[in-house]
């Protein structure tokens, strides 16, 4: 006989065990191919999966194979023009095709490409990073509540009766409450069967006494409620406070005539690095951006990445219109705020000076980290240097430079990598 | 269409079973009442008993990564593999099987949702008659493998491991996985099989064997002595007294070092391995089998008028398809094709015994004009690849396939073609394509030649070169995992055909 089994709808999952042990086991490999496509790839591409590599050598699970050399003899077929005895020079490289040995040495020094889905690609990207600082805001108020389930209560509303637990209760106090009657029961069906074996007649006085008794009890079993609003039980809810998990970031840029396409280019996939790893620890993020020339403007992304603008450089405008934006709109309280700040470190020279008061006066107190990144190949101008007293006064202050688009994640992970504690 | 000559006269038609191309259960069950009642009736052929599972194309995947078993246990190895596969699948630069079958009773096949019904007829005629019946019946499997108990034995082992891991950690059983993988090739016995168990015995003598197991190696080891006895002092008796090439089963019986969950893991990887041991020497034949008997069963329901004429060519069409040999110059050249030579061998064999040339009763005068049924029926139960290749490969198939012979020898410049489809070569030619299928001269000889039991317990590995071909560069990484396993120096010596020995690797 045969038997007709439908498996489609069973698990089709059986190899994801496998899946991620295998790459558990090339972290290492995967973490080192995932870093170099950040760094290669168009910065668009990072919100799908990822195709990662791994030296197929690295993957190799040996077992003794013969190598090349020594004397071997092998059957094809399709044999056109030969006659034995035939002569034919060897064919080059091992390609395995034409008379040839079909080749197991000439394995290539290929990759083994594969696809990560998204979330094992940041996963990747973002192992043993951390956002410094992070303190999550602890509201004293009522401002954020969520509904968590907290055990069961006898009292509640009907839609939130759960049966399963109220019909357990049910049983468990039938059963309690009939136990005397079962009892007292089986004591008197073996009296009556005593009393028959004896040969009492089924008329016998004590006979149908003791049926009516057992008749009698037995109602009373029945009579017991199916279900009593004692058994009734409730899911119950309760509101926590939660801390606040949402976080602003704050994008800036200059975007003056010295900020060519390619530093902007490199800036955004700064950018965009910074916004996929917030939001892997936040549930909401909102991203305010804000360019300036000699004047800052509020942005939307479109035209901050894209909008070509010339002239001179004022970065306190950006700094001063982030302040009111913060003070107007995203309560410090409220808002883990976080800001990247890119530039290639042109200012207007007196203002340099300005910005670090600013910074240090009213920003960074309302910052849970701030992160500068000059991007130029040039010496530092006087950006720079007004910033570094700003890095002494507040260790949630990081700058770094970037000089091409092989050292973004390099130093992204600098930014972010885990502090010892 | 059909070829068959031995037909009975034409049924009366009884309708066709389905003329369209969707699938549905209630055909797939006529279909195989159809396809059984011909294979067992007409054929004689002998199955077990079939379950037939349809998957999706993901759950293919899922199998084809753990080696085709329906259960594994957990392994890196075999997620690397599903991932390779997920990806070329993905790509499309790899169809999936149609479908899978494990030798097991009863014999489960897998058969692929996308297939069309004719391309279902086909696989439960191939795999659930053909296939299956070759399980049945030939010699290695039935010596080998133990189809009523191997499904029971995977949960175990599954079962084991998974409390391995619990117990000793994921990454300790990891590495000794691993290391039994790269020998898990070595882990057979030629020359006995084990009997089959059940799984509640096999829980039983698992644990016998690890408190009785670990005193006999202790005591192999003892390290005191018992006492002056100077006579075996002076008779430095050899260990192993044979040379042994079961290296996992010499490892899991004899290393110093190992814990008893540890040789148990060693016994498991033995056991699959040698699970898969006949498959690895019956390709040819197992699927020159099933691809014959799919075309001769199908050809016969087409006669039977149950099937129509685009139902048959569609069949035909992939028929063709698997049974495609490109000649040696082609860019689709990548050796012979086992499906295209086994079947051309099992229908050569009826052609002989059906209608004999003067040259096929010079060649084979025991079965030329015998009754092909019986013929064919011994061949499957009696041979492997070698020894069917060596035995049935007919002159008339060699011309056929243009078969002929390449020597390469690293100490000559040029390639020799040593023999062609011709009568002085056809000996030649069969014998060395036996040969090729020979599990000895495609996998090399390695054994266990010695053990230090008094010195400092090194193993001595002995590799016997065959056509002085050395071994590959993985040697060595492999002689790393065998210490891993022994727990001691082991070294890899190379014996030439002059036997001379030289020192290959150690570890």
């Amino acid at each position: 006989m045969s038997h007709f089994i439908d498996r489609r709808s069973s698990s089709k999952n059986k190899s994801a065990v496998n899946r991620q042990r295998f790459l558990k086991r090339y972290k290492d490999q995967l973490k080192r191919s995932v870093a170099d496509s950040v760094n290669r790839r168009s910065i668009t591409d990072i919100e799908g999966g990822e195709t990662v590599g791994i030296p197929a050598k690295d993957l190799s699970e040996p077992v003794f194979h013969h190598g090349p050399g020594g004397q071997r003899e092998q059957i094809h077929p399709g044999n056109k023009e030969f006659i034995a005895g035939d002569r034919v020079p060897r064919p080059e490289g091992g390609s395995g095709q034409g008379p040839g040995r079909a080749s197991r040495d000439g394995l290539g020094e290929d990759d083994f490409v594969f696809e990560l889905s998204r979330n094992e690609f940041l996963d990747l990207l973002f192992d043993d990073l951390e956002l410094p600082n992070l303190v999550r805001n602890q509201l004293l108020g009522t401002t954020e509540f969520k509904t968590i389930r907290a055990g069961y209560t006898t009292q509640g509303a009907p839609s939130n009766i759960d049966v399963v637990r109220s019909l357990k209760g049910a049983i468990a106090r039938r059963t309690a409450l009939g136990a005397p009657y079962r009892g007292r029961i089986r004591e008197l069906e073996q009296e009556l069967a005593a009393r028959l074996a004896q040969g009492a007649p089924e008329q016998d006085p004590l006979v149908l006494e003791l049926r009516a008794e057992i008749a009698r009890l037995k109602t009373r079993i029945a009579a017991l409620p199916f279900i009593d609003t004692f058994d009734l039980r409730y899911q119950a809810f309760t509101r926590e406070p939660q801390p606040s998990s949402q976080a602003m970031m704050l994008c800036i840029m200059d975007v003056s005539g010295s900020m060519d396409q390619n530093r902007k280019n490199l800036a955004k996939r700064f950018f965009i690095l910074l916004y996929l790893f917030l939001q892997r620890n936040y549930d909401t993020i909102e991203v305010v951006f804000i360019r300036h020339h000699t004047i800052a403007q509020e942005v939307d992304e479109q035209d901050f990445f894209y909008s070509r603008e010339t002239g001179g450089t004022v970065v306190s405008s950006a700094l001063n219109l982030a302040h009111d934006i913060i003070t107007e709109r995203y309560d410090s309280s409220q808002w883990n705020i976080y800001a990247a700040q890119a530039s290639d470190g042109d200012n207007w020279d007196s203002d340099s000076n300005l910005c670090r008061d600013i910074l240090i006066k009213q920003l960074m107190p309302l910052m849970r980290y701030f992160a500068y990144v000059e991007i130029t190949p040039r010496q530092h101008q006087t950006l720079w240097y007004a910033y570094q007293e700003v890095k002494r006064a507040y260790p949630h202050f990081a700058m770094e430079e970037i000089a091409g688009a092989e050292d973004i994640f390099p130093v992204f992970r600098e930014l972010f990598k885990k502090q010892e504690a | 269409m059909s070829t068959d000559s031995a037909h009975p006269p034409k049924a009366t038609p009884t309708g066709f079973i389905s003329t369209s191309s969707e699938w549905s259960f209630p055909l797939l069950e006529r279909f195989d009442h159809a396809i059984r009642r011909i294979a067992h009736n007409d054929f004689g052929l002998d199955t077990y008993a079939n379950q037939i599972e349809v998957i999706s194309s993901e759950q293919m995947i899922d199998a084809y990564s753990s080696v085709g078993l329906p259960i594994n246990y957990n392994h890196w190895s075999f997620g690397k593999q599903f991932v390779a596969t997920e990806q070329t699948y993905r790509r499309g630069q790899m169809g999936l099987a149609y479908e899978i079958v494990i030798n097991s009773d009863p014999c489960i096949a897998y058969l692929m949702e996308e297939n069309t019904l004719p391309m279902q007829a086909l696989v439960i005629a191939h795999a659930c008659y053909g296939h299956n019946s070759f399980f049945k019946g030939n010699y290695l499997f039935r010596a080998w493998t133990s189809a009523d108990a191997i499904i029971d034995y995977l949960v175990f082992a599954r079962a084991y491991i998974a409390e391995c891991e619990e117990r000793h950690g994921q990454e300790e059983v990891e590495l000794l996985l691993d290391s039994c993988h790269a020998l898990m090739n070595y882990g057979v016995d030629r020359y006995q099989r084990p009997a089959p168990l059940s799984l509640a015995e096999e829980k039983k003598r698992q644990q016998e064997r690890e408190a009785y197991l670990q005193a006999q190696v202790n005591d192999l080891w003892r390290t005191l002595p018992a006492g002056p006895d100077p006579v075996a002092e002076a008779d430095e008796r050899r260990f192993p007294a044979e040379p042994q090439e079961n290296l996992l089963y010499f490892i899991e019986k004899n290393a110093p070092l190992l814990d008893p969950w540890q040789r148990e893991i060693v016994r498991i990887v033995r056991k699959i391995g040698q699970y898969f041991y006949p498959q690895r020497q019956t390709q040819v034949i197992n699927e020159g089998w099933a691809t014959f008997w799919h075309y001769t069963l199908l050809n016969r329901l087409y006669d039977q008028g149950l099937i129509n004429d685009g139902f048959m060519i569609e069949i035909l069409q992939s028929h063709t398809n698997v049974i495609y040999q490109p000649p040696f110059d082609s860019p689709y050249y990548s050796g012979i094709n086992p499906y295209a030579l086994g079947f051309a061998m099992m229908r050569d064999i009826r052609r002989i015994c059906e209608q004999p040339t003067a040259e096929d009763r010079h060649w084979f005068p025991d079965f030329a004009g015998q009754d092909w049924l019986k013929v064919l029926d011994f061949a499957m139960r009696n041979f492997k690849d070698e020894s069917f290749i060596a035995q049935y490969l007919s002159p008339q198939l060699m011309r056929d396939f243009h078969l002929f012979a390449v020597r390469d020898d690293d100490q000559e410049d040029h390639l020799e073609i040593t023999a062609i489809h011709e009568e002085a070569g056809y000996r030649a030619l069969r014998a060395s394509l036996a040969d090729q299928y020979n599990l000895g001269s495609r996998e090399p000889n390695i054994q266990v030649h010695r053990v230090e039991t008094r010195g400092d317990r090194s193993m001595t590995l002995r590799h016997f070169r065959y056509h002085r071909r050395p071994l590959d560069d993985s040697a060595t990484e492999v002689l790393r995992h065998i210490r891993r396993l022994w727990g001691f120096d082991v070294r890899l010596e190379a014996v030439e055909d002059s036997g001379r020995v030289q020192l290959v690797a150690e570890a």
